[in-house]
């Protein structure tokens, strides 16, 4: 395993199974996926709709537990750690970004950035981050004053604002339609480009990978493929 | 099973919580409702069988002494049916081992044969036999409250003369069922008692051979009682009758009929208050929940599914929380209705038994009422649903709109972190609900106060009678009314410190056409001991020639204020009736009089300085000895301890208010928790997406609970002193529906009964609070960000 400070693994995974039961019935979710994923990439994670993409996100994220296996970030052993530390880890390491944003709509879009950034240990201000998502002057509109997109992007600035190593992004463009959902990836290129964030980046959407380092696809739980993406391209000039 | 049916239940199962809460409230209302009137509907039908199986009469009459043969022109009255004259004599007791003063009251029964009216249920031995000259058939008060058996023995002092008796049964009387020594507040059965001897012996005691002082008949078929009234009067004027009066004025039964209408208004009030908290919570509570079915009724509607389809779903659903809720009322309220039937006929009313019947009447209203206020709230929300268009409704449901709050707009917003803006912006975003919330969780404290209301309520009344008004600690009366220079051998007695004599006359009392039967009593101007009291409570001091009345007579019974004339018709004596000016009006929460300076009342009877009785204030440690005194002097007739009064008043209510306390408590608990824990879990409905969302940002499960609970607790404290409010307002409809004759309840609240109220609304908080806590561990954050809800 390489030491170089650019390919430091972040997140190294073995084996990683996950079996949904359901009465008599068992979904094999993963079917044994080995992974490591390295500090400043950006990450495209494609595949078919329930071919466990969401799955393997969540376990990454710590938000859901795999039936075997194990994953590690950096020295913490996420398999097996309890929900406070597990509680814990998101706080200080990941950023979150959902198809649906899920922002609070009783909080404006900079109280929703505050939110997270008053439980963080070195935050930015939640004016940069949302600053650097092209948001600067909707900083007091509440998410009902906002259309997708700008929601969409007030939730990536709720996830980069607290300088996670890791943003893990669930088809951020699922919900929008083409012209914005590359306005929402150049900020996610732009914040991976600028803060050296990992990021990983769920579509279904075969286009989208172009404009990443690593393309990772799935199929039917199992890792189909890895492939490097030397011809990286800007989001600007993608399409789909 | 269809599929819009599985769901149902599926939907039930999956808000259990939320179905059990809903349906509790639910049976507090019907449970309360249920009780009274089963309780009701039992006591009637008892006294009812009991009053015509036991040949209950429909006039009586007293009077000084008249012979056997007056009888047959009283019966040959038109109108008159079935008669019967008696021989009745006040007498004192003496039961061995008990020294307090005990006042009998002795009856004639016939020589032979039963009882033509008013007979007697023999509950143990038997009646007294033909010609017995010492046998008693005794009360079951009395005898259960001394121990006593057939074969057992007592004494009885008759006109002076010591006689001994022998128990040979105990008995219930239809002219008995409420029994209370004259003059007294509470019934006391220990110190009061109903006795029956055979006629022949009673008489030879009572120098009555060939005579009789009371009389008792019914009415024919088409007799008008009024009018046989007034001839009974006619004839018995001559022979010193104080007035005859139908069974409205019989004590007994004017007791049980003011009883059963306040438990009437019972049954009325309280399940309609209760029952009203109840139907205006499930409207609450289901028009949130079927908010939050909007998406799926959106769905049912664009598969094809008519409007009265979904109606009926929603009304299904609701229908079977209704079912459940209303078959636990019924189930509780009649267990406690058993158990409040058990307390009256264990501490006031005696009949030979007692029939709990539960009507089927009942159920089908508690039902009725239940599913009209449930189905009306449900209905509502599912038309607001079902209006929308198919596609507007499955559309994921644009983020609400909030603003910044008022406090935050004038500036105080610094103060705040995120999770507090929060709490206030959506208090401040939906008001209304937060107010229904509000509103929903002060009913239940005010139910509370309510329900505990009653113990300071006769604290109250207890003191101001006995401590501000009657402040004697012996009432005794003399056979006959006396000079007032009795009152100084009196005085002269060890042990007492200070004499103040009274004079009361029966008399009835006239304005305009209203009129009522009620005692006016002469009193000393500057009392000591009996006093009379203003609005304020204040002891204010008689003018001379004219009457004082009881607040209740004069506003609500006679229509008089001050100023205007009142006819006094006097019943005893020479019957004088005179016109009298009202003069004031006095404050008091027992029972109803007329109060005048005794002078002023001597002036009127045309009559010396004649006093009736004397009250007494008795040197502590000295009683026994001064009652053993009093009892043997002949012409102290009966004699009431106040101290003793209270005791024993409070020992026959002590059950009657622990009763209320627990079922109001449990029923208030039931709806005060209904109401917290359905508008928190709705909450959590309602904003789960949003608190899993935050828990996914890192968030802890006490910083996301501090969200949530925050709002639960700013408006549970709230809801507090709105609860005070709606308490003391409830109280005031109990206090006016509960104005009788006999007593009105005091409008006061103890800081205890605030501490009930509020306590109730922090118990329901805290237990809600926790099984949320509880649930919020359970959050899951997974599947909350896949689906839309
Ligand atoms: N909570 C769950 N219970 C049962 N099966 C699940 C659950 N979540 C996901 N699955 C199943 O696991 C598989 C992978 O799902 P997911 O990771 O969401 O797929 P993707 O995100 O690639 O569309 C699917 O077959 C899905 O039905
Ligand atoms: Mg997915």
């Amino acid at each position: 395993m390489t030491t170089d400070n650019t390919h430091a693994a972040i997140f190294v995974a073995h084996g990683l199974t996950k079996v949904y039961r359901m009465g008599e019935v068992e979904v094999h979710a993963l079917r044994g996926i080995d992974l490591t994923l390295n500090r400043g990439e950006l990450v495209v994670l494609l595949g078919p709709s329930g071919s466990g993409k969401s799955t393997l996100l969540n376990i990454l994220g710590g938000l859901d537990a795999p039936t075997g296996g194990e994953v590690r970030y950096l020295d913490h052993m996420l398999t097996g750690a309890s929900e406070s530390e597990l509680t814990l880890f998101r706080r200080e390491h990941v950023g979150f970004v959902f198809q649906f944003y899920n922002l609070i709509p009783s909080l404006t879009a900079r109280e929703n950035v505050a939110a997270v950034t008053e439980i963080s240990t070195s935050p930015m201000h939640p004016e940069d981050a949302l600053g650097l998502v092209g948001l600067g002057n909707r900083l007091d509109h509440f998410p009902a004053q906002l259309s997708g997109g700008e929601q969409q992007r007030v939730a990536i600035a709720r996830a980069v604002a607290k300088n996670p190593a890791v943003l893990l992004c669930d088809e951020p463009t699922g919900a929008l339609d083409s012209a914005t959902g590359v306005v929402v990836l150049e900020v996610l290129e732009k914040v991976n480009r600028e803060l050296g964030t990992l990021t990983v980046l769920i579509t279904h959407n075969a286009g989208i990978a172009d404009m990443a380092d690593r393309v990772i696809r799935l199929s039917d739980g199992q890792i189909a493929e890895i492939r490097a993406n030397p011809a990286k391209k800007a989001a600007r000039e993608l399409s789909w | 099973m269809k599929s819009l049916d599985r769901k149902l239940f599926r939907d039930l199962w999956h808000m259990r919580g939320q179905v059990l809460a809903i349906a509790a409230v639910i049976m507090g209302g019907v449970a309360t409702m249920v009780m009274s009137l089963s309780t009701y509907d039992s006591l009637v039908t008892t006294r009812d069988r009991f009053y015509s199986e036991y040949r209950f009469a429909e006039v009586f009459a007293s009077l000084k002494r008249a012979p056997e043969t007056l009888a047959e022109r009283l019966a040959a009255l038109p109108g008159v049916e079935r008669l019967e004259t008696r021989v009745r004599a006040g007498v004192k007791l003496e039961v061995e081992g008990f020294d307090d003063p005990i006042t009998g009251l002795l009856l004639s029964l016939p020589d032979v044969g039963e009882a033509r009216l008013n007979g007697l249920y023999i509950k143990r031995g038997r009646t007294v036999q033909p010609w017995s000259t010492d046998e008693v058939v005794l009360s079951d008060t009395f005898a259960d409250a001394h121990g006593f058996q057939p074969g057992g023995t007592l004494a009885a002092i008759i006109n002076g003369k010591r006689k001994k008796l022998t128990v040979v049964g105990v008995a219930v009387s239809p002219e008995y069922v409420y029994q209370i020594a004259p003059g007294a507040m509470f019934p006391d059965f220990k110190r009061y008692g109903v006795l029956w001897m055979g006629r022949h012996a009673l008489a030879a005691a009572y120098d009555m051979e060939g005579a009789f002082n009371q009389v008792s008949l019914t009415l024919a078929r088409d007799a008008h009682e009024q009018d046989v009234i007034d001839r009974v009067d006619v004839v018995l004027a001559t022979y010193g009758g104080t007035g005859a009066y139908g069974r409205k004025n019989q004590f007994s039964n004017r007791f049980l009929t003011e009883e059963l209408k306040q438990l009437q208004t019972m049954a009325t009030i309280f399940p309609a208050i209760f029952l009203g908290v109840a139907a205006f919570l499930l409207n609450v509570v289901l028009s949130r929940l079927i908010a939050l079915q909007r998406e799926q009724i959106a769905i049912l509607k664009a598969f094809g599914y008519s409007y009265v389809a979904i109606g009926a779903h929603f009304v299904k659903l609701v229908l079977l929380m209704t079912v459940l809720g209303v078959a636990a009322g019924v189930a509780l309220g009649a267990w406690f209705g058993q158990g409040l039937s058990n307390v009256y006929t264990e501490t006031t009313f005696r009949f030979p038994c007692l029939d709990y019947g539960l009507n089927a009447g009942v159920i089908v209203v508690a039902f009725g009422v239940s599913a009209l206020a449930a189905v009306s709230g449900t209905l509502v929300s599912v038309m607001r649903a079902a209006r929308l268009r198919p596609a507007e409704g499955m559309r994921p449901e644009m983020p609400e709109a909030y603003r910044a709050t008022l406090i935050e707009r004038i500036g105080l917003q610094r103060w705040f972190a995120a999770p507090t803006r929060m709490i206030l912006r959506h208090i401040e975003r939906r008001p209304l609900k937060s107010l229904l919330t509000v509103l929903g969780i002060a009913c239940a404290c005010g139910l509370m106060m309510v329900g505990n209301y009653q113990k300071g309520a006769i604290d109250f009344m207890v003191d101001v009678q006995f401590r501000q008004a009657s402040r004697e600690d012996l009432a005794l009366a003399f056979i006959e009314p006396t000079s007032g220079r009795a009152l100084h051998e009196l005085a002269a007695l060890p042990g007492v410190d200070f004499v103040e004599g009274f004079r009361d006359v029966p008399a009835i009392l006239r304005f305009g056409h209203y009129h009522h039967r009620a005692a006016v009593f002469g009193i000393q101007p500057q009392g000591q001991l009996h006093r009379s009291l203003d609005s304020k409570l204040q002891p204010v001091a008689l003018q001379p020639g004219g009457v004082v009345l009881t607040d209740h007579l004069a506003t609500n019974i006679l229509h008089v204020k001050p100023g205007d004339m009142l006819t006094v018709e006097v019943l005893e004596g020479s019957r004088p009736v005179r016109q009298v000016p009202v003069l004031g009006i006095t404050r008091q929460y027992l029972g109803v009089s007329a109060y005048m300076q005794q002078d002023s009342l001597n002036a009127l009877m045309r009559e010396g300085s004649t006093v009736s009785g004397a009250y007494l204030a008795v040197q502590p440690g000295s009683e026994a000895e001064l009652y053993a005194k009093l009892h043997k002097r002949p012409r102290v007739l009966g004699m009431v301890a106040n101290a003793a009064a209270i005791q024993s008043f409070y020992a026959t209510i002590g059950e009657f208010i622990l009763f209320y306390t627990l079922v109001s408590t449990l029923l208030a608990g039931a709806i005060g928790f209904g109401v917290v824990y359905n508008s928190a879990r709705i909450t959590l409905s309602e904003r789960g997406r949003e608190l899993a969302s935050l828990r996914v940002l890192g968030f802890t499960r006490g910083e996301i609970a501090y969200i949530l609970l925050g709002e639960l607790a700013l408006l549970t404290l709230a809801a507090i002193p709105i609860g005070f409010l709606v308490g003391v307002g409830l109280v005031g409809i109990l206090v006016v529906a509960f104005q009788s004759e006999l007593y009105r309840l005091p409008l006061v609240l103890t800081p205890e009964n605030y501490a009930m109220g509020a306590s109730v609304v922090i118990v329901s908080a805290l237990l809600s609070g926790l099984l949320l806590w509880l649930r919020l561990g359970r959050l899951d954050l997974v599947a909350v960000l896949k689906t839309r809800e």
